[in-house]
């Protein structure tokens, strides 16, 4: 898949990392502002997607690579089901035990905080993973 | 009562979709309409007369506001994941169809009968 | 506080070796089939574990009922544990050697872990919206397994199927929403709570009409079965064992059987709407499937068939009825399986499905020979085996109604019977045109299936031979209690919100 005209891939590259950023932050401030995990992965997703649209699939398969998106898809569950076994040491299966913190404060709420950075890596790799395949086969279609 | 109708008209309208239209496009968006209008009867049951949304500030105020309820918020934000994987799915289905059989007329794509 | 973690496992395995087995199945196939083997035996001693123990509650997180997500464990929960686990392991097995020619074996097994995993949840889970999410979860790993294969009639039996379960799952999640807005509560005994209290209203009817549509479709019930004779032949052997044996029971009947017992309390309207569906199935499932040619939709129209004796007797409520059902649904699990394992076993094989150029197999494979004439007669209702046991206790129990339901119950039990003479027709055509007969000149150089094909159509022709001798053991430790829990909803109430 061929890339975009010069203008697109400027303004690409000056804003893929903005994109990434604001991505993390809303994956970050999860439980005090709207948003969380599953927003902010598709946040981050879109900041890949926009890489392939910008410069072609090679260009950004270098930079992600397919077995690299399936794997960090893997690691994000498979953090994600750790995270849940640790509340196994406070009683119960998924329970909150980490430190809670002052409320509206950032290491606030516990478990919260990294469960949304897990399901943010999970969505993340996944809707890019999602995409690359639905894409490939128009790849097919035009060689 | 009258957004529960209207919400119940869209819901019909995506059945309308699935079985009477002939493209496998327009089959994925009645399929999208239904999971669209059931999305929107969770709103208007979480709905409270003159509540705001329900998050909550440090203002000196706060305990007095009337907040919708934030329940079927997030029974929404599961059923909308649960929607984007089912579209994906059904999407790359759809895509490997074509490939196969070279169109998207449902009534061309009858192999299975009997 | 429990000391017992063993529930929440049912659920955490299965889905953390779904994704263990894709992340690293790529480095060395052979690891993907010992960890899902692995994983399914780890089940199946769990499962077994909690036959005639106490009942138990595991709160999620420490949250108490009715305000967190509840694992309930009762006789009827382990009943449909006990089923879900003991499949998946056999099917785990016989996957080993059948999937080789496929695509990708451990994207195979994480989906095969990840429908699992769905199951468990649905059956254990006390939760309403908790119910939808582990549902969609099974739901959508069968569509993807169905496609597995990738050739035209997969993909369009797959696209039908993904279509009519979607809608299905709509409508139950838009029942879902009424029911929340009609009582305010998510949890299962709080909403049985509730409904003894207050009664029920017009909202929570029209929730029950579309929990019937949505659950009556993923049960494959007359006339929401349209999807199931292309989905189930077209579905890898393995899968489609998986699909008739515990999809449709474990998402479709437990569900109906959980809900309308144990939740809304069965009345007179849904007691009728459920009998009415089971004859429905039974007789036009039978009908349609005599007049088939193609091996595997044979048995898919068997199973509406005999997922519509289910229904009959989850219908008629009486105690014999009941235990008939349960039974039954155990029962088909096994021979249906082992069925669609033999189907999937010859067309290994021999390369075909179409009955009329299959004869003579028995002599070429013996193995695969006996267990499909010892299905082939459990289905039918041949004593010894367990098909007779509840075929006999839905009959008695259609005629024990006869008080409750008049001279029309000895009309139900009349259809049954007929119902169950058409099935050993058609078997006895399946036996005729596959096993016995002359061995066609194409099919003299077939050999038998590799051993661990071998192992599990053995395992289940073993299982089917037990369970019909040592039927009231069976009854007395699974079947009695799983009817007691469905009939007393006072004490799943007590169960869940007492604690």
């Amino acid at each position: 898949m061929k890339g975009m005209s010069l203008i697109v891939r400027t303004i690409t590259r000056l804003l893929v990392g903005f994109i990434l950023v604001y991505g993390a932050h809303i994956v970050l401030y999860g439980h005090l502002t709207p948003g969380g995990g599953f927003a902010g992965g598709v946040m981050l997703a879109c900041a890949l997607i926009l890489l392939v649209l910008a410069f072609g699939k090679e260009a950004a398969l270098d930079i992600v690579s397919e077995n690299a998106a399936s794997a960090w898809d893997c690691i994000g569950a498979l953090l994600f089901l750790l995270i849940a076994l640790l509340g196994l040491t406070g009683g119960y299966f998924f329970r909150n035990v980490l430190d809670k913190g002052k409320p509206f404060d950032l290491l606030s709420a516990g478990t919260l905080m990294w469960s949304n950075i897990a399901i943010g890596i999970k969505v993340g790799a996944c809707l890019f993973l999602v995409f690359l395949v639905l894409a490939a086969f128009r790849i097919r279609d035009e060689g | 009562m009258g957004p529960y109708i209207l919400c119940s008209i869209i819901l019909l309208l995506g059945v309308y979709a699935v079985v009477a239209k002939k493209n496998l496009i327009k089959i994925i968006i009645g399929l999208l309409i239904i999971e669209y209008a059931v999305n929107l009867m969770l709103v208007l049951i979480g709905y409270r007369a003159g509540g705001e949304a329900p998050i909550r500030t440090e203002a000196a105020q706060d305990a007095a506001r009337i907040l919708v309820d934030p329940l079927p918020q997030a029974l929404i934000v599961t059923s909308i994941v649960i929607g984007l994987g089912l579209t994906a799915m059904v999407v790359a289905l759809c895509i490997r169809l074509y490939e196969k059989y070279g169109t998207f007329d449902v009534l061309l794509i009858r192999r299975l009968r009997g | 506080m429990n000391d017992n973690h063993v529930l929440p496992l049912f659920v955490a395995l299965p889905l953390g070796a779904a994704f263990l087995i894709v992340l690293v199945g790529r480095l060395r196939e052979s690891l993907s089939d010992l960890l899902g083997t692995l994983i399914a035996a780890i089940l199946v001693v769990c499962s077994l574990q909690l036959v005639g123990a106490p009942e138990q509650v595991y709160h999620m997180g420490g949250w108490e009922p009715p305000l967190g997500i509840n694992l309930v464990s009762d006789a009827l929960s382990t009943l449909l544990l006990v089923i879900v686990s003991s499949v998946s392991l056999l099917v785990c097995i016989y996957s080993i050697t059948y999937m080789k020619g496929y695509t990708s074996k451990p994207k195979y097994y994480g989906l095969l872990m990840l429908m699992i995993a769905g199951m468990n949840g649905v059956v254990l889970t006390g939760d309403l919206f908790n119910m939808y999410v582990f549902l969609e979860i099974a739901a959508i790993a069968s569509y993807a397994l169905v496609a597995f294969g990738t050739e035209h009639e997969e993909l369009e039996a797959s696209f039908k199927y993904l279509v009519l379960g979607s809608v299905a799952s709509s409508f139950i999640l838009f029942g879902i929403a009424l029911m929340y807005s009609a009582t305010g509560t998510l949890n299962l005994a709080d909403i049985a709570n509730t409904i003894d209290k207050n009664g029920l209203n017009a909202v929570m009817t029209m929730a029950s009409a579309m929990f019937i549509a949505g659950f009556g479709l993923k049960a494959a019930m007359v006339p929401f079965h349209a999807w199931l004779p292309d989905a189930h032949p077209s579905a890898p052997a393995p899968i489609s064992a998986m699909l008739s044996g515990l999809l449709i029971k474990a998402l479709g009947v437990y569900a109906l059987v959980r809900l309308f017992y144990s939740v809304i309390g069965v009345g007179g309207m849904y007691t009728n709407i459920l009998i009415g569906l089971g004859i429905l199935s039974m007789v036009v499932g039978v009908i349609l499937a005599v007049g088939q040619w193609d091996f595997k939709r044979l048995l898919a129209y068997h199973s509406i068939s005999q997922m519509g004796y289910v229904m009959l007797g989850v219908g008629l409520g009486t105690p014999l009825a009941l235990a008939g059902a349960l039974f039954h649904l155990l029962n088909h699990s096994m021979f249906k399986s082992l069925l669609f394992l033999c189907s999937g076993a010859v067309e290994h094989s021999t390369g075909t499905r179409r009955l009329k150029e299959l004869g003579g197999l028995w002599y070429r494979m013996p193995v695969t020979g006996t267990t499909c004439s010892v299905a082939s007669l459990s289905i039918s209702g041949v004593p010894p085996f367990n098909g007779f046991w509840s075929k006999l206790l839905i009959i008695a129990g259609a005629v024990q109604a006869a008080d409750r339901f008049g001279p029309v119950a000895y009309v139900l039990a009349a259809i049954t019977v007929l119902v169950s003479f058409l099935t050993l027709v058609s078997f006895v055509k399946v036996q005729r045109y596959v096993l016995f007969g002359a061995l066609s000149e194409k099919l003299k150089k077939i050999r038998e299936v590799p051993a661990a094909m071998c192992i599990a159509l053995v395992a289940f022709a073993i299982l089917c031979l037990a369970l019909g001798v040592f039927c009231p053991f069976v009854l007395e430790k699974l079947i009695y209690p799983a009817r007691d829990v469905v009939l007393d909803k006072a004490g799943y109430i007590g169960l869940v919100l007492g604690k």
